[in-house]
């Protein structure tokens, strides 16, 4: 029964979006908050990351986007009074910050009550201790393990079970600051990082099982002790690969169902015993030779996994999660995709499900690729279909790796001897590398020995690479009605087969529907069709019935961004999800398709009908002529949504908004070079060449520094600033030995202020809803500057020189909706860096502060209306009373050898806003909010400064010392330290003697690193690997002197930081 | 090898037979468990019925000599789309197709089974005929016709009485169970619990289980209608108010009949994993396996009603206090399914021994 005395309820999100803590909490933040308000409950929420739906006017009714740290939820608390505090929805963050709150007494002293689990039961199944105390009682078994506080605990307890041993350090999110042991060396190395990064210096250490199957159970539990799963899921990597890490499938394949159902009771009876409210996660190791099992561990919340076990089953566990905390029970809540049924049962599925992380490597090429017990990916893709082959191609090609099958260049380019070494220590490509092994023969048992795999997916990969086989001697007039539909049947796609077949893929298409083989489109409804239900959730098969009803209603389909990456995150979600909330309201059908299972856009609830489904053309163009819209929206769904406009143009289909051409137009840097030279707009100098001395000498023309980049690539990948001739040429030898064949860019590098607009057009008028300011100078990629709005620093009339640019190239590109633009602001001129006619990622952010809805004006705009006439003008649009700013969010410490340092080459994964009444206000709290170092007194400081940047550090060094911080130095910066009168201590380097750098980074003794490094992306040179042991050891780095500048204006503006104003963005 | 099923509204399916190839009648079902394809196919309630799994990967993990239900397959045939080519499980000791061979059950693959699915849900279960012959209407409607299940009872169940102790220190009680198709869980589960048993054939007569040293007696599950076992509901109630009874599924909707209550067909039944039952008494939900076509929809007067479906309110369970009576229409034994209502063993075995 509905508790009636919770009328206001605070709700916690998770906080800008990191590894391991990703887009899923949005998606649950986003249900638990509408799910309350149609409780009549008042909801208020505090979540510091503004590129969220949760934090939108139409989902909470109070919206702090202010920092998660218990100071800043006490403010929230203490003007809101909120009677309850809902803490299952917001990951870590939110059960961490509930166990604060409790321990504060805030929550008492408040009379807040907790809802869902009990702070009781949540540190029951949280703290290592509790819970294996809670698991002994009811005679669950955990893993051998001991949890140690310090270093000689842990060898000792590794001398008594002996190695491997996995380390997992409490409280900390996706295993960060975990990982396996084969000896004492890598144990004390392990150990010693993991004690630094737990919040409660607190390690688990316990015997491997590797090798064990991997499985887990989504369970949830009322009040009254009623309990059900949700959905159970396999991992195709055994144990040894953290869960994120692995390629899944739902619900488990090689489990009987007397394995099933003994991990089903299992997990039951745990949250039984832990008395969970809610939803929760399970997770096992099974022997695969036995019925032993261990419970590796529980997470008392709504999860990654749960976001993914909702989307594979339709079941919304959030929705009932939150309903369940408000003490209904599991009978009193009916099952929405039937509409008959209740919320108590378990879903049956007759499809089946394959989640396949996205990894950042296809960006970080340098980077440690290995996978283990510590999560790298950044993002998923999930994929359904009523086999495993075709479930499992469909993620294949969902990934944006350019693979399309299992033959992939680099496993193809490697011996068996350098396969076997690759799939023991498996990396990203292990699933391409186990295919190669198979098709040159390999056994599968000696693969499943090797890996742990269960041969049953072995025979799937086996049977895939034979039929590749097979299609490389096919012939296209070999092809039959039966042979082809089979391929397709198993999710071969058109691109793999024309590829395989060597014939052109638009041959094949001809073809195939010559011989009426064309996909047909089931539901997913909970119940494997038992019951007659109202879902709108599509996947495709080859089968012969189709379920959808294609309506006669004037409708529209939005193309989604795929999986979460660096560079394409959740801030595209939340630009589809406004555009298809406006179509709604234009009285226009909607339709999305998206393959991301951690986002709002694929909840069956946002669209009128979800296809989830591959964003490759063949998936997209099927749907298109099924449904048959009146045209598609592209520009809200990143680059994934934009690369399909020239083909899907090519193919007759209406692209609403601005036309594929002119997306053309200004992707295409010598298309875009005419575009600018008509317009007489500015760009940095510069050219592409093909020799080392060409570059050399457009280096020599253009003048130092200069920024170079391979011609080719995209979002900042490669690109360098090179500061003295000798660095360009060794740039320009290493890229021409890589790839001779295309030219490699010469600009002049301008260091001058990065502004950057977002822009609503209708070929009339221009509405710039804001100007906005890097605060780290041009050179570092937009995405990782803090960017501060409304902008600051400007020149009277800059701001109309740049809407004048923008109308100028709003009109020739005949921009018809979004348009983001970059510019410099050098020594009084405006030079244009990129333009992207599509929205970004500052969207959602400046829409926020604003108050402009950007998506929605746009997405009437392409619906024929005109700016003029939606209330909001044209031209700028007036500026806040407040500063609002956004400050990017690193997982680097996550990503073994990937270059710290800021550069051209975007590394945030996520975000936080910061709003204040003046610039370091909103500064400061953004640093809080983003868990970054925000207050620079009395610090120990390490400087390593390169000699181009000395000079201008000696200022900042000065401010420093008043305020009290200590500094140590390496050499060279030491040296001119003092030698212009500020002290500063010695440190050795690297290959001195100990103490060294490194020592000292290790052993805690420094508080911030700041480091202007002279050659990034080396992993030979000392400073990178100073900026990496410092990360890996929790020593904050800075690698901008801007930052550096930015913090310290903060500290001498004395901004009273106990007395911050907090906003409800919804009021601003 | 191509086949067919033909439903007997006409409708046809193409797609391939495999197992054991001869040609079969009976009634096409679906059951909606993602596990437990060896449980089902061994299941003796499933005697004269086709059962189309709506999972479509079957076989995955293969069949053992251990989790078997009965002493061989008991269904007419199996549907499904795909059946695994490398089952893998550490007791995996046989293939899906060998097994069929081995126990002459004609499978069938290939087919949209979600479309079959949603037929049997709309129209209703009905008879089918899979087969590799061209057969014409009238031969189909012939072999159709000709298909009956009213022996299915007598076909599964027990030939003689048997003894089967429990072999354990000590036995809390001796059941009587009468065997209408008996699946194996429910002796192993009555056996765990310390119950020594008695089995008997299904036409056994009131007086001879009477007169065995008995504390209670149990009906068992198993195939067909009801109502057609009238010989069977007269003896049971010469046994009602003299022992305690229990019963399960079948066992349950005789115990209703013999009360004077009544049962009914249900569309297209109820066969899953996944059916969330409530205990009126504990006032809980279980989650629960579940096999029956037919349901009781007229409770007998004087009998409460324990149990209700929550998916559609249908008669779960009963009690008569007076008479010592108490049965469930699901299966608590679970195999395949969850185990969550395993304490109905308990709640049974307690009502034969306060007696």
């Amino acid at each position: 029964m509905l508790d009636k005395s919770i009328k206001k309820t605070l709700v916690i999100g998770s906080g800008p979006i990191v590894i391991g803590q990703g887009a899923e909490f949005d998606y649950s933040g986003t249900q638990a908050c509408e799910t309350l308000k149609e409780e009549g409950i008042e909801v208020v929420l505090i979540n510091s990351n503004p590129a969220t739906i949760m934090t939108d006017k139409e989902v909470a009714d109070r919206i702090y986007i202010e920092p998660i740290t218990l100071e800043y939820v006490k403010k929230v608390i203490e003007k809101e009074k909120p009677d309850s505090v809902l803490v299952g929805m917001g990951g870590q963050t939110a059960l961490n910050m509930a166990i604060e709150l409790e321990e504060s007494g805030l929550l008492k002293k408040h009379g807040i009550k907790v809802l869902g689990s009990s702070i009781k039961s949540i540190k029951r199944g949280e703290d290592r201790d509790l819970f294996r105390e809670a698991m002994d009682k009811i005679n669950e078994p955990t893993i051998e393990s001991a949890i140690v506080e310090n270093l000689e605990d842990g060898l000792k307890f590794a001398n008594k079970v002996g190695y491997p041993l996995i380390v997992r350090p409490a409280y900390t999110l996706g295993g960060t600051g975990g990982g396996m042991a084969d000896d004492e060396e890598q144990l004390k190395n392990i150990l010693l990082k993991g004690l630094v990064l737990s919040r409660v210096g607190q390690v688990l250490v316990e015997k491997s099982i590797l090798g064990w199957k991997e499985v887990e159970y989504e369970v949830m539990r009322d009040e009254n002790g009623n309990k059900i799963t949700v959905c159970n899921m396999e991992n195709i990597d055994p144990v040894g690969i953290h869960t994120g890490d692995s390629i899944v499938v739902a619900p488990s394949q090689t489990l009987s169902d007397k394995d099933y159902q003994m991990l089903r009771t299992s997990a039951l009876n745990i949250i039984e015993e832990i008395g969970i409210v809610g939803g929760c996660n399970v997770q096992f190791a099974l022997h695969p030779d036995s019925f032993e099992y261990a419970i590796i561990e529980i997470n008392p919340r709504v999860s990654r996994s749960s976001a993914l076990a909702s989307k594979a089953t339709g079941y919304p566990i959030a929705r009932v999660a939150t309903k369940l905390s408000l003490g209904y029970t599991l009978d009193e809540i009916k099952n929405d995709v039937t509409g008959k049924t209740y919320a108590c049962f378990e879903p049956a599925l007759d499809y089946i499900v394959v989640k396949i992380p996205k990894w950042p490597f296809d960006k970080f090429m340098k980077a440690d690729r290995r996978l283990g017990t510590k999560m790298m990916a950044t993002g998923e893709v999930m994929a359904i279909g009523n086999n495993f082959e075709s479930a499992f191609l469909k993620g294949v090609r969902s990934l944006e790796i350019g693979q399309y099958g299992l033959e992939h260049s680099v496993s193809k380019s490697m011996s068996l001897e350098q396969l076997k070494k690759r799939i023991v220590n498996p990396n990203d490509e292990r699933i391409f590398d186990l295919a190669e092994m198979l098709r040159r023969g390999y056994t599968k048992s000696m693969l499943q020995k090797l890996t742990g795999m269960d041969p049953f997916f072995m025979e799937k990969l086996q049977w895939i690479v034979g039929q590749e086989e097979i299609l490389k001697k096919t012939k296209l007039s070999d092809l039959t009605k039966k042979k082809l539909k089979n391929w397709k049947k198993k999710g071969f796609s058109d691109k793999a087969i024309s590829n395989f077949m060597g014939i052109e893929e638009e041959d094949l298409v001809v073809k195939r529907k010559s011989l009426g083989v064309i996909p047909v489109y089931k539901m997913v409804d909970t119940c494997a069709g038992e019951f007659e239900a109202t879902s709108s959730y599509f996947y495709s098969t080859y089968d012969d019935v189709d379920e959808v009803e294609v309506s006669n209603k004037r409708k529209i389909i939005v193309v989604g961004s795929g999986p979460i990456r660096i560079g394409q995150g959740i801030e595209f979600d939340y630009c589809t999800v406004h555009t298809v909330k406006t179509l709604k309201k234009l009285n226009i059908e909607t339709i999305i398709i998206n393959n991301n299972p951690e986002t709002v856009s694929t909840d069956f609830s946002t669209a009128d009908k979800l296809y989830f489904e591959p964003l490759v053309l063949e998936d997209v163009m099927n749907i298109i002529e099924k449904e048959k819209p009146e045209g598609v929206i592209l520009q809200f769904g990143g680059q994934t949504a934009i690369k399909l406009a020239n083909d899907l143009h090519r193919l007759g289909v209406n692209i609403i908004g601005t036309s594929a051409k002119n997306v053309d137009r200004a992707e295409d840097r010598e298309k875009f070079e005419e575009v600018l030279e008509k317009l007489n707009i500015k760009r940095p100098k510069g050219k592409g060449v093909w020799k080392v001395q060409d570059g050399i000498d457009e280096g020599n023309r253009l003048g130092y520094p200069v920024l170079v980049r391979p011609s080719y690539v995209l979002g900042g990948q490669g690109m360098e600033i090179c500061y003295e001739e000798k660095n360009l040429k060794m740039y320009l030898e290493d890229s021409f030995i890589r790839d001779p064949k295309n030219p490699v860019l010469v600009d002049k590098y301008l260091n001058g202020i990065e502004i950057e607009v977002d822009a609503i057009c209708d070929l009339e008028d221009v509405l710039i809803p804001g100007v906005m300011e890097h605060l780290e100078r041009a050179g570092i990629h937009s995405g990782d500057s803090i960017t501060v709005y409304p902008q600051q620093n400007l020149y009277e009339g800059t701001e109309e020189k740049i809407l004048e640019i923008t109308k100028k190239l709003a009109k020739e590109l005949e921009v018809i909706g979004m348009m983001n633009i970059q510019f410099i602001a050098y020594e009084g001129e405006i030079y244009i860096i990129e333009v992207n006619l599509r929205s970004s990622r500052t969207v959602p952010y400046i829409s926020k502060v604003s108050g402009v809805p950007m998506i929605e004006l746009s997405t009437k705009i392409m619906n024929g209306e005109k700016l003029k006439n939606l209330g909001y003008g044209v031209g700028l649009y007036k500026k806040p009373d407040i500063v609002a700013v956004k400050v990017p969010v690193f997982s680097t410490e996550k990503l073994g050898g990937v270059e710290v340092s800021l550069g051209p080459e975007m590394k945030s994964t996520g975000e936080v806003l910061g709003v204040g009444k003046t610039v370091d206000e909103a500064i400061y709290k953004g640093l809080v909010g983003g868990y970054r170092i925000h207050d620079i007194k009395n610090k120990k400081i390490l400087a390593t400064i390169k000699e181009s940047d000395r000079e201008e550090f000696l200022s900042l060094a000065k401010r420093l010392k008043n305020q009290g911080c200590e500094l140590i130095g390496t050499k060279g910066t030491a040296k001119f330290l003092n030698d212009n009168g500020i002290v500063c201590g010695g440190v050795n380097k690297i290959n001195e003697e100990s103490p060294n750098i490194i020592d000292k980074l290790k052993n805690q003794k420094i508080d911030l690193l700041i480091n202007t490094p002279t050659k990034a992306n080396d992993a030979q040179r000392d400073g990178f690997k100073i900026r990496r042991t410092a990360i890996e050891y929790g020593v904050e780095v800075m690698t901008s002197l801007d930052t550096l500048g930015a913090v310290l204006n903060i500290i001498e503006s004395k901004i009273d930081k106990e007395d911050l104003e907090i906003f409800d963005i919804s009021k601003l | 090898m191509k086949g067919r099923l033909i439903l007997e509204n006409g409708l046809v399916f193409e797609g391939k037979v495999f197992g054991y190839i001869e040609q079969s009648v009976g009634e096409v079902v679906f059951n909606t468990s993602m596990t437990g394809y060896q449980e089902i196919l061994t299941d003796p309630s499933y005697y004269g019925q086709m059962v189309v799994m709506t999972y479509p990967m079957i076989g995955n993990y293969g069949l053992n000599l251990d989790d078997l239900e009965s002493d061989g397959g008991k269904v007419r045939g199996l549907i499904i789309k795909e059946p695994a080519k490398l089952p893998n499980n550490f007791r995996c000791e046989m293939t899906l197709e060998g097994y069929l061979r081995q126990h002459k059950i004609i499978g069938f693959k290939g087919i949209d089974t979600r479309h079959l699915t949603k037929v049997i849900r709309d129209k209703g279960v009905m008879k089918g005929i899979i087969t590799t012959e061209e057969l014409t209407q009238e031969q189909i409607k012939k072999e159709i016709g000709k298909f009956s299940n009213l022996e299915a009872v007598s076909i599964v169940s027990t030939k003689n009485t048997y003894e089967m102790p429990c072999n354990k220190k000590e036995v809390v009680a001796k059941i009587g169970m009468i065997d209408y198709g008996i699946k194996r869980n429910i002796i192993r589960s009555f056996h765990e619990k310390g119950c020594d048993l008695t089995v008997f054939p299904w036409d056994v007569t009131a007086k001879e289980v009477l007169e065995h040293n008995i504390d209670g007696i149990f009906l068992s599950n198993g195939p067909g209608d009801p109502a057609q076992l009238k010989e069977v509901v007269e003896e049971i109630k010469k046994m009602i108010g003299k022992k305690p009874i229990v019963g399960i599924c079948l066992g349950h909707q005789l115990l209703a009949i013999a009360l004077g209550g009544s049962t009914m067909k249900l569309k297209f039944g109820h066969r899953g994993a996944n059916h969330p039952v409530k205990d009126l008494e504990k006032n809980k939900i279980f989650i629960t396996s579940q096999n029956h076509g037919y349901v009781v929809d007229k409770i007998p007067e004087g009998v409460d009603v324990t149990q209700i479906n929550l998916n559609d309110n249908s008669i779960e369970g009963m009690k008569d206090y007076k008479n010592k009576i108490a049965s469930v229409q699901y299966h608590p034994e679970a195999s395949p399914g969850p185990k969550d209502s395993k304490y109905i063993f308990d709640d049974f075995i307690k009502l034969i021994k306060e007696a």
